[in-house]
């Protein structure tokens, strides 16, 4: 059995979703099997899309890889974007990231 | 709105309109019909990280169980659909019931194109489009093995790299006189010769296959006049639109299913979404599209059009390939008499071809370079005049060619 995390995604609304994801998923693949409520993931995690954007709690940031010129890119054209913005898909869960916290826009279109 | 809707077909397209019919409101039952053993699944893993076994099945899948449960979405997997009553509004399946509809969405998607020359039945010939496909192509595609593959298209190269990755013999057979030759210009075709043939990828070009032999299994493959040996045939030579059950309900068909911008098949109660469409593209051209970005879009303009909220499908079409460490996307779709830009060296293995049309971004195809694709699908849905050397002038950021 794969060694499983915890993730916390908070809704704009404040509605809170404590998920376990395996490890080496992406966070985005997380929240969609829990069907956490907007992270639409429309590519299903080929970075092409930007609608599983997340903001990063900031204890968090310095944990993370640094985005990708793809990434960058995608957030560049992202709704609702912040410093703190990245794609949850290319997020890999690890025992670093252990009960990271992410909140989710209010949209992701 | 509480009239039934019926789906056939359980692929990118059919998830995406479950969950955008929900999202547009339609609070009535969905029933999603589909004829393979799994619920929607990412068909573009298939051919890379799936292959190469680096992505297990249960995250190639699109949505959990829970996802179809919660939208009161019934799911009837290993099910096909063999008719349509249009008159009664009903669909006959494979297990003989006939369930009605209120309306009915057909997201049926492709099949691929079997070869026809003698020797083609023979087993080790594979084809790659389900998950099926690729476990049953696992068991031959080992270390050491000789694999011939037909066709130097995306999934026939996707495969090639994945090959040589995993240190089988790889010989592609082309038929035209470049890799690719449907999906990207010349330079790109040139470029990812190279590539392959670094990788050790053997790659004839011009060499049409004739046929197969071999005792109980394919073991020689004859193309261009000549035998060569080979453990292993992948087959990767195009895809048909699945509109066989439309065609026999007398909806118009035309290789694929055909559809106005709205999704709507010439039946006002049957809708169509995927590959499966003949649809009218953003610069107003019958065309077909096989990829991820039409499934999704088109779905979504089918959930407004049956939730009574048409809008005109005009997206810009996108499409992407991973081969080695190379990340290939292409936005729009190019013409041969655009005119053809490049933004970087190949050699740096981060590039870029804009196609312009009447001073307009029409296409651009990226290789490693987001930002060149990212940039180029934005002007080319603006509809955006740059200049050529703008374009190619490196000392310009990609973003600047946005700017107002």
């Amino acid at each position: 059995m794969k060694r499983a995390f915890k993730a916390t995604f908070i809704e704009d609304n404040g509605v809170s979703h404590t998920i376990d994801v395996p490890e080496g998923w992406s966070l985005m693949e997380g929240a969609v099997k829990h069907l956490v409520p907007g992270i639409d993931a429309d590519c299903g995690g080929a970075c092409a899309c930007a609608t599983c954007q997340v903001y990063v709690d900031p204890a968090w940031a310095g944990k993370l890889p640094v985005k990708t010129d793809m990434e960058e890119t995608m957030l560049d054209f992202a709704p609702l974007v912040k410093p703190n913005s990245r794609l949850s898909c290319q997020l890999r869960m690890s025992e670093a990231l252990d009960g990271i916290v992410l909140r989710i826009p209010k949209e992701q279109h | 709105m509480s009239e039934n809707i019926v789906i056939i077909g359980a692929g990118q397209a059919g998830a995406q309109a479950v969950q955008s019919l929900r999202a547009e409101g339609f609070t009535g039952p969905i029933t999603m019909v589909g004829d393979e053993a799994y619920p929607p699944y990412q068909r573009p893993p298939l051919s890379k990280a799936y292959l190469l076994g680096q992505l297990e099945r249960p995250r190639l899948f699109l949505k959990s169980d829970a996802f179809y449960a919660e939208a009161g979405c019934e799911l009837l997997l290993d099910t096909s659909a063999r008719a349509i009553d249009r008159a009664a509004r009903t669909v006959e399946l494979s297990d003989g019931r006939k369930l009605p509809y209120g309306k009915l969405l057909l997201t049926t998607g492709g099949r691929v194109r079997k070869l026809r020359c003698p020797g083609a039945d023979l087993p080790g010939i594979f084809y790659l489009k389900t998950i099926a496909d690729v476990d049953a192509l696992q068991a031959a595609f080992q270390p050491g093995k000789r694999i011939a593959i037909v066709g130097a298209g995306y999934i026939g190269l996707e495969v090639a790299a994945v090959g040589a990755k995993r240190g089988l013999h790889v010989t592609v057979f082309e038929a035209m006189d470049r890799v690719m030759a449907r999906a990207v210009s010349p330079a790109l075709s040139a470029f990812f010769a190279a590539e392959h043939a670094r990788a050790g990828v053997t790659l004839k070009l011009n060499t049409g296959v004739e046929g197969f032999e071999g005792d109980g299994k394919v073991e020689r493959i004859i193309a261009g006049g000549r035998a060569y040996d080979a453990d292993l045939v992948l087959v990767g030579v195009g895809v048909l639109g699945n509109d066989d059950l439309a065609r026999a309900a007398g909806l118009a068909c035309s290789d694929g299913i055909v559809v106005d911008r709205n999704a709507t098949t010439s039946d006002p109660a049957i809708y169509a979404a995927g590959d499966c469409t003949r649809h009218y593209g953003r610069e107003g051209i019958e065309l077909r599209l096989e990829c991820v970005q039409n499934a999704i879009d088109q779905a979504k303009h089918a959930a407004m059009a049956m939730c009574g909220k048409p809008k005109d499908y005009a997206e810009v079409p996108w499409f992407w390939s991973d081969q080695y460490d190379l990340k290939l996307q292409i936005a729009g779709l190019a013409r041969p008499t655009d005119t053809l830009v490049a933004r970087g060296d190949p050699a740096s293995r981060k590039f870029s071809v804009f196609h312009l049309r009447d001073g307009k971004v029409a296409a651009v195809e990226a290789v490693n370079a987001g930002q060149d694709y990212m940039i180029g699908r934005k002007l080319i849905a603006e509809g955006r005049a740059v200049e050529a050397a703008r374009i190619a002038d490196l000392s310009i950021p990609v973003k600047n060619l946005i700017a107002p």
